[in-house]
């Protein structure tokens, strides 16, 4: 029987496009920008294409994913730390914005980024004694501790207890807060991209490759790790201080298992490494879970079986997918 | 040599992993501009001296002084930040990585930026470019684009060298060299070792381990000689070479002058 191969090949544009050509025709030049265009555009016009109200709000929770999502796949693909303290970060952010607007009277446009850094370097702190932890242990950890703050509240009654805070302002109206949900995601999404792709992200990924190699060069891999770590609840944070302005409330349902969850499931359907993927992924796997909704608890069956079927049919994630079939052609030659 | 302060001090290192001792109360030192060869059978306990040195493994008790400061206990990048540098003997580049963006690690540390690196005077120029120009002092030929090949599709020639160039990005002041001549050819062996002589034209403090003891002799002043992770002799290459307990141990009853005349 002859044997074939499959053969993948960059197309020449791709190829000239790594180099200064690109600027010198429209052609490479849209190559490069019209896939960027694309989803900026696409993610700027949801708002407007939206049916109703109740669809507008899924768009500001879709971000929130998106945010979580993102810093999932930075740790992850980047730091190789895999932490599902998603629930903790929303929940630290969530509550120093509350605080900060309850009993400060800030707005919104302070209190969020101030519970974006503070809440990255309370995160950063509490997950320290964690750092050396590899895979799986890291990961059990950081997925203890938003239900061992969650219980702490509750038994201190602390913040309000299991009522929460209440009476949080929220944006001045929802156009606003769509707008800069969307705003943040795209900021982080390139932020993160270009990050990477820095001497530091080489760093990162040097952290996550080869860590005796680093620290034989010099370097604590240690406080690397806590830059990133830094970073990623930085965008955590950031998307709990929005989700209580959007909510105009604060509790420990801000500790939901949930926000730990999908945006691993949405980085797994959009190609973890890419970042773009994740965020692709929480606006196909949210809005599919909000259609689902109608099922009552029939639709974690739905959901796991769709997710299933993905790992099963296209385990190496959409983007990974699209990437390669945008940047390379294939052919089926003789071996 | 003079009689100040040796760069590099080694007191009654004890290693036991579980039952076993790799290192038996080993002193040593190592005097500035030295090139120190230590030899010894597989399994004496030639690695784990330089993963105690170098904060790698922490030692069961003993002292390591570097200019007279202790820093035994102290972790591996403060001791390579100090500028006690080591590569390993299975070799650890960054395999997804471009030969040169190895470099750009190593020189995105706190000592590379404090030092600019190999030949720089205390000002780090861009990464990528000081990088090449560490690959190609070190036997990377810049124009048959080898510093620009992915890590991975390198033979180990070009990656023994790409361990020296890691330490060397950081401008060291002691490298302890674990068998970068093992599984080398004879002639990429001939072109490492008049690299190791620059080396030490640099100022820098060589600790060679080798199993390849005509190119050791040639460029050690100084060869320590290990058994059962315990110094058997210390002394010049003649010394050591003379002495009977060496040839037993590590020879068998090969010839000593043989195996240096040989091939
Ligand atoms: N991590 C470890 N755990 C347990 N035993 C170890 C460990 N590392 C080394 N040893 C043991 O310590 C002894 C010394 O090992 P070491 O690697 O230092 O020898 P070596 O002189 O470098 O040998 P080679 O010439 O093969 O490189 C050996 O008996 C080895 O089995
Ligand atoms: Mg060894």
């Amino acid at each position: 029987m002859e044997q074939r191969r499959k053969e993948r090949l960059d197309r020449g544009v791709k190829v000239r496009s790594d180099g200064l050509y690109a600027l010198m025709s429209w052609r490479e030049l849209s190559y490069l920008t019209l896939p960027r265009l694309v989803l900026i555009l696409g993610i700027i016009v949801l708002p407007f294409v939206m049916p109703n109200m109740y669809w507008q709000r899924v768009i500001s929770i879709v971000c929130i994913y998106a945010l979580l999502a993102l810093s999932f796949d930075f740790l992850a693909h980047f730091l190789g730390l895999v932490s599902l303290g998603g629930a903790f970060l929303i929940g630290v952010g969530g509550y120093i914005s509350a605080i900060l607007n309850t009993t400060f009277g800030l707005s919104p446009f302070v209190t969020i980024p101030i519970a974006t850094i503070v809440g990255a370097a309370v995160c950063t702190l509490l997950l320290f004694p964690c750092l050396p932890l590899r895979g799986v242990y890291f990961a059990i950890v950081t997925l203890m501790y938003p239900l061992a703050l969650k219980r702490v509240i509750e038994a201190l009654d602390l913040f309000g207890g299991t009522n929460g805070i209440l009476g949080v302002d929220s944006f001045p109206n929802s156009w606003v807060e769509q707008y800069f949900v969307i705003a943040m995601v795209l900021l982080f999404l390139f932020g993160t991209r270009r990050l990477v792709n820095t001497d530091l992200g080489l760093v990162f990924r040097a952290v996550k490759d080869n860590d005796q190699a680093v620290k034989a060069s010099g370097m604590s891999i240690t406080y690397y790790k806590a830059i990133a770590v830094f970073i990623a609840s930085g965008m955590g944070c950031l998307g709990g201080a929005c989700i209580v302005h959007i909510f105009m409330w604060s509790g420990i349902s801000l500790f939901a298992l949930d926000f730990s969850i999908i945006p691993i499931a949405a980085t797994v359907i959009g190609g973890g490494g890419t970042l773009v993927g994740p965020v692709l992924g929480a606006f196909i796997l949210v809005p599919i879970s909000e259609l689902l909704r109608e099922f009552g608890t029939l639709r974690i069956v739905f959901y796991s079986l769709a997710l299933m079927a993905f790992i099963v049919f296209r385990s190496e994630g959409i983007m990974v997918y699209g990437e390669r079939k945008y940047h390379q052609f294939e052919r089926w030659v003789k071996v | 040599m003079s009689e100040d302060q040796p760069i590099l001090q080694v007191k009654e290192v004890t290693k036991a992993f579980g039952g076993i001792l790799a290192l038996n109360r080993i002193s040593f030192d190592v005097h500035e501009g030295d090139v120190l060869g230590i030899i010894g059978p597989n399994g004496s306990g030639k690695t784990t001296v330089v993963n105690c040195i170098t904060g790698f493994i922490k030692m069961s008790s003993g002292k390591v002084y570097f200019r007279g400061k202790d820093i035994s206990g102290k972790p591996p990048h403060k001791i390579a930040d100090m500028g006690v540098t080591r590569t390993f003997q299975i070799m650890r580049p960054y395999y997804s990585l471009p030969a040169y963006k190895n470099l750009v690690i190593p020189l995105f540390s706190p000592r590379a930026k404090r030092t600019g690196g190999w030949r720089g005077g205390g000002k780090l120029g861009d990464r990528n470019t000081v990088g090449i120009d560490i690959l190609e002092e070190i036997g990377f030929e810049r124009d048959s684009y080898v510093p620009y090949k992915t890590a991975s599709t390198l033979p180990t020639g070009y990656l023994k060298r790409l361990e020296l160039a890691r330490c060397l990005a950081l401008k060291p002041e002691v490298i302890l060299c674990d068998e970068v001549f093992s599984g080398l050819s004879m002639s990429e062996i001939a072109s490492m070792v008049p690299l190791i002589e620059r080396l030490q034209m640099d100022g820098i403090t060589v600790v060679m381990i080798e199993h390849r003891l005509r190119e050791l002799f040639r460029v050690a002043n100084r060869v320590l000689v290990m058994n059962f992770g315990e110094k058997l002799i210390e002394g010049t290459p003649d010394e050591v070479m003379a002495n009977e307990k060496v040839k037993e141990a590590y020879f068998g009853s090969e010839d000593v002058e043989e195996v240096m005349t040989h091939a």
